[in-house]
Formats: C-alpha cells, sequence, structure tokens
C-alpha cells in the first residue's frame, strides 16, 4: 500500500512571523537582518515583497537596503519563532504521531491509514493549512506524496498557502522535468558533479547508471537516483524521537576579530562550558575534538584531533582544542569566530582502558568539579560561577539563545 | 480602523473540574483604569489576532451588550491576556 506522506513548510518563516506580530509591517517590504553590531549583520529571512527587490538571504544588510532602500530591517525574535514551531507541531501531533521535524519551519507527516479520520492526504494537507492560518496567523506549504523526498518536493512547488499533490500514478509527469537541485539531497556541489554528466532534470538523473556517478558521489549515487525514481522508504520518524547525537559543538562570532593567543584561549575556554554542560546532559564523553576557525577575511579551516581517553571536562577540553589551535592555526589574519566541537562520542557508562601512568584520580576529581559546576549554574544562573581568567572584557556575547537545529538529513539514509 | 495590543488584568474564576472562565476585566482607557464585567461567553478556541498579532485562547466575550474577543496567550502553562483596542 503506499504512504501517505506531508511535508509542511511555513512560508518565509522568519519574515511571516515578524509581519504577524506586527500587522504595520503587512504589505511592506521586510528583512529579518542579525545585528550589525554583533557582525551578524546578514539578511536571515525576507518576504515576498522584499525578494521582489531581489533582496536575498545571505546579503549584507547595506547590500539589501542598497537594493530596496524602504526596506524595512528588524532584528530575529528567536524565542517567538521556537514557540510558534513548536504551536505549530503541537496542530501536526493532532493527526499523527510520525512528526519529523526538518529544521524550525519543516517538518514531514506520515497520515498513512487515517483517510477514514481524515479524508484523503490533499484533504488533510488543506484542513491543516486553514488550521495553521486561522490559529498561528502564519501560511503553509504542503506537499502530498508517497515518500518523504517527493512530498518535500511538491512543499517547493507552489508557494505560499498552498497544497501540491505528487500522486503515485502520475509522479514522473510531475517530478521529472524539474531541475535537479530541486530534490532534497543535491546541494551545490553535488549540482556541479551532475552538470559534469550532463544531468540536468531530476528525470535524467533517474535513467543516470549510479556506477557511472559512484565514481565521484560514492554510495550516495545509488541513493540519489533510487530517489530520483521515487524509491525513498525511509520513515517518518515519531514525534518524541530525538536524533543521537554524533557530536555536540558551540561557536560564536566574537564582536571584534580575535588578535591573540590569550583572547583565543578566553574564547574556548568559555565555549567548551557549553559545550561540556551538553556532554553531561546527553551523558556522553568525547573521544575527541574539533575547532572551526573563520579568520576576518572569512576563510574557514577545521582542524581535529583524537584524545588519547574519552573525556567529561570542561577544563580538559579547553586545554586540547588550544593545543590544537596552537599547532594548526598560524595567525596569518585576525580571528572573527570560533567553534569548538566535541566528536566521536561515547556513552558517559562505557567502560574506558586505563593507562598506568596518567593521574586517574585527578581526571576523577575534575569531572566531578565540572558536574558541580554544571549543576550550580543550571540551578542559580550562568553567571553564578565563572573561571577568573573570564572576567575580563571577552570580545563576546555571552547571554545568547540557543537554537537547536534539528537536521532531517541524518536519517535519510 | 487601527488597533493596539493592550495587555489586561483579568478576574478568572477557576471551578472544581479545572475549567477557567474569564469574569471581568481591567484596562486602562484614557489613562484610567476601568472594570467591566463579562456578561456572557460565547466561544473559546485557539486563534491569532489578525488585527494586533499574535496568537492565544481567544474567548468570545459580550461586554455592555457588545462582542469582543479575549486572548489568552497561553504557552507552556503561562501566558498574558490581551484585548485588541481601536486607535482613535
Amino acid at each position: 500500500m503506499d504512504r501517505t506522506i506531508l511535508h509542511i513548510d511555513m512560508n518565509n518563516f522568519y519574515a511571516s512571523m515578524e509581519c504577524m506580530l506586527d500587522p504595520s509591517l503587512r504589505g511592506k517590504p521586510v528583512a529579518v537582518c542579525g545585528r550589525t553590531e554583533e557582525r551578524h549583520g546578514i539578511v536571515l529571512a525576507k518576504n515576498y515583497e522584499a525578494k521582489a527587490y531581489g533582496v536575498k538571504t545571505g546579503d549584507v544588510n547595506w547590500e539589501a537596503r542598497q537594493k530596496c532602500p524602504d526596506l524595512v530591517m528588524v532584528p530575529p525574535h528567536y524565542e517567538e519563532y521556537i514557540k510558534y514551531s513548536k504551536l505549530a507541531r503541537q496542530i501536526y501531533a493532532d493527526y499523527s504521531d510520525q512528526v519529523e521535524p526538518f529544521g524550525m519551519d519543516e517538518v514531514w507527516l506520515d497520515a498513512s491509514g487515517t483517510s477514514r479520520l481524515f479524508g484523503t492526504g490533499e484533504q488533510l494537507a488543506d484542513e491543516i493549512r486553514e488550521r495553521v492560518k486561522f490559529e498561528l496567523g502564519l501560511t503553509v506549504s504542503v506537499g502530498v506524496s508517497f515518500n518523504k523526498v517527493f512530498a518535500k518536493l511538491g512543499s517547493d512547488l507552489k508557494k505560499p498557502d498552498a497544497t501540491t499533490v505528487v500522486p503515485p500514478e502520475s509522479w514522473r509527469d510531475i517530478v521529472w522535468p524539474l531541475p535537479v537541485e530541486d530534490m532534497l539531497g543535491v546541494g551545490r556541489s553535488t549540482k556541479k558533479v551532475m552538470e559534469r554528466y550532463n544531468i540536468k532534470t531530476i528525470g535524467d538523473l533517474a535513467n543516470t547508471d549510479p556506477n557511472i556517478l559512484a565514481y565521484r558521489l560514492k554510495s550516495r549515487a545509488w541513493q540519489l537516483v533510487a530517489f530520483a525514481n521515487g524509491n525513498d522508504h525511509s520513515v517518518v520518524l515519531h514525534k518524541d524521537y530525538v536524533v543521537p547525537a554524533k557530536s555536540v559543538g558551540h561557536g560564536i562570532t566574537t564582536l571584534q576579530d580575535l588578535e591573540t593567543d590569550q583572547e583565543v584561549w578566553n574564547v574556548m575556554l568559555e565555549l567548551v562550558q557549553e559545550v561540556n554542560r551538553k556532554l553531561v546532559e546527553y551523558k556522553k564523553k568525547a573521544g575527541g575534538v574539533a575547532i572551526y576557525i573563520r579568520d576576518n577575511e572569512l576563510y574557514t579551516k577545521q582542524w581535529q584531533h583524537k584524545l588519547e581517553l574519552p573525556i567529561q571536562a570542561a577544563l580538559s577540553l579547553a586545554r586540547e582544542a588550544f593545543t590544537l589551535f596552537k599547532r594548526s592555526y598560524t595567525w596569518r589574519h585576525p580571528i572573527r569566530s570560533v567553534t569548538v566541537s566535541a566528536i566521536a562520542l561515547s556513552e558517559e557508562s562505557d567502560p574506558v582502558q586505563r593507562t598506568l601512568f596518567a593521574d586517574n584520580d585527578r581526571d576523577e576529581k575534575l569531572a566531578k568539579l565540572d558536574q558541580t559546576i554544571c549543576w550550580i549554574r543550571e540551578r542559580f544562573g550562568k553567571d553564578a560561577v565563572r573561571s577568573a581568567s573570564l572576567l575580563c572584557d571577552l570580545k563576546m556575547d555571552t547571554n545568547r539563545v540557543e537554537l537547536q537545529m534539528p537536521s532531517g538529513l541524518t536519517t535519510m539514509g | 480602523m487601527k488597533w493596539e495590543k493592550q495587555y489586561v488584568t483579568v478576574k478568572l474564576r477557576h471551578d472544581k473540574d479545572g475549567n477557567i472562565r474569564p469574569i471581568s476585566v481591567t484596562l486602562v482607557e484614557a489613562g484610567e483604569e476601568q472594570t467591566f464585567e463579562i456578561d456572557r461567553l460565547k466561544q473559546r478556541c485557539r486563534a491569532a489576532s489578525t488585527r494586533v498579532g499574535g496568537t492565544g485562547i481567544r474567548y468570545t466575550v459580550m461586554i455592555n451588550g457588545k462582542e469582543t474577543y479575549l486572548f489568552h496567550e497561553f504557552f507552556e502553562n503561562e501566558g498574558r491576556w490581551f484585548m485588541e483596542m481601536p486607535v482613535c
């Protein structure tokens, strides 16, 4: 039996949210922009009116202003976005327990076998659209199909506030003429590979021998060709399922460029507090550490390093990250942003092979100290305990909203 | 007509079954606090405010014979109450 999968996409989510919260913005070109002072000064989202002026996501603020002098620029309100994202998911959950988020504003919903309750996929999609509009004041586009990839494709075809059905009988007529980059899994670099083989449409891809593409795309070649042929059998995850973390990281664009090792150390020390807090929360240990450094020329480089023993200790993580940094970075340019990640995670309870000469007692003491610090910070706030070395000017804003951006791609395989 | 969002003080009755019913609202009009009794509760549903933005549990109520909306921005067990006020 064919499945009924819906992909629901909230149209221009951030920009629509701002227009919904402040009705005086409606009808005007609006862009949600990061703050220039915090050096996040780019367009994060725009509405259709701004789009008509050629304003693009990722434009620098002044660039957007140049394209559209009347552009209304508003700062992002992440707490509100998260709230409405949750409220929308509550609506979806009325129809199925298989609701899998893909970012903050998109979900897949498996409505197989609910036709006697809610009607066909299309009827259900229309009902959901109406409810979201009435209850939240936002519009969504819905794609209805028999697998996740085509449902997502469908939701992109008609916008805003529309339902698109990609039916099992005639999907080839709809899907195959579309450009290959419209398909989930074909990003910018994959598209380039496809261009080399003169694959322009999804139909071209569907009729390509995956063995040819495998030379460049490895195992993904088979997956993508299967997707193009409608063979995507991945399930829509249960709404309460949490994708296990493969790594936890924390990064920041500093308020001013970092110019010395000491400044980088301070920032890293601050970042690992959060990384370690997440490790404690997920009950994981880090088997390695990775750092991402972006310099003020916007050139990003990444290094990683395996640890001798898995650890869950902020100070040790910071030391490892900093050692890695000192060894790798040559200070050609000042640094704009720093991210520290704990990688190769293992369970906290996994047994560990000790080494003969390491000071195991000390490690255990440090771990306990960190857990206590986490506990104090959780109970009394982030500023209740902090390293003395971090009392100086950190060149960073330490009170940011943490966003969870779940990635659905991890489950596509 | 232009509208603005005004947060209001609401007197509620929680009955033994856990139902909530607004009894009166206190709002500021021309710089003065005024309390209005709610004569009748007509409908209760989640809805967005098309006039002033935002969403909540929307109570359609009768005050002094006039129908109006009272919103409870209920989310994760808390939230303020607001009304849509016409701006002259």
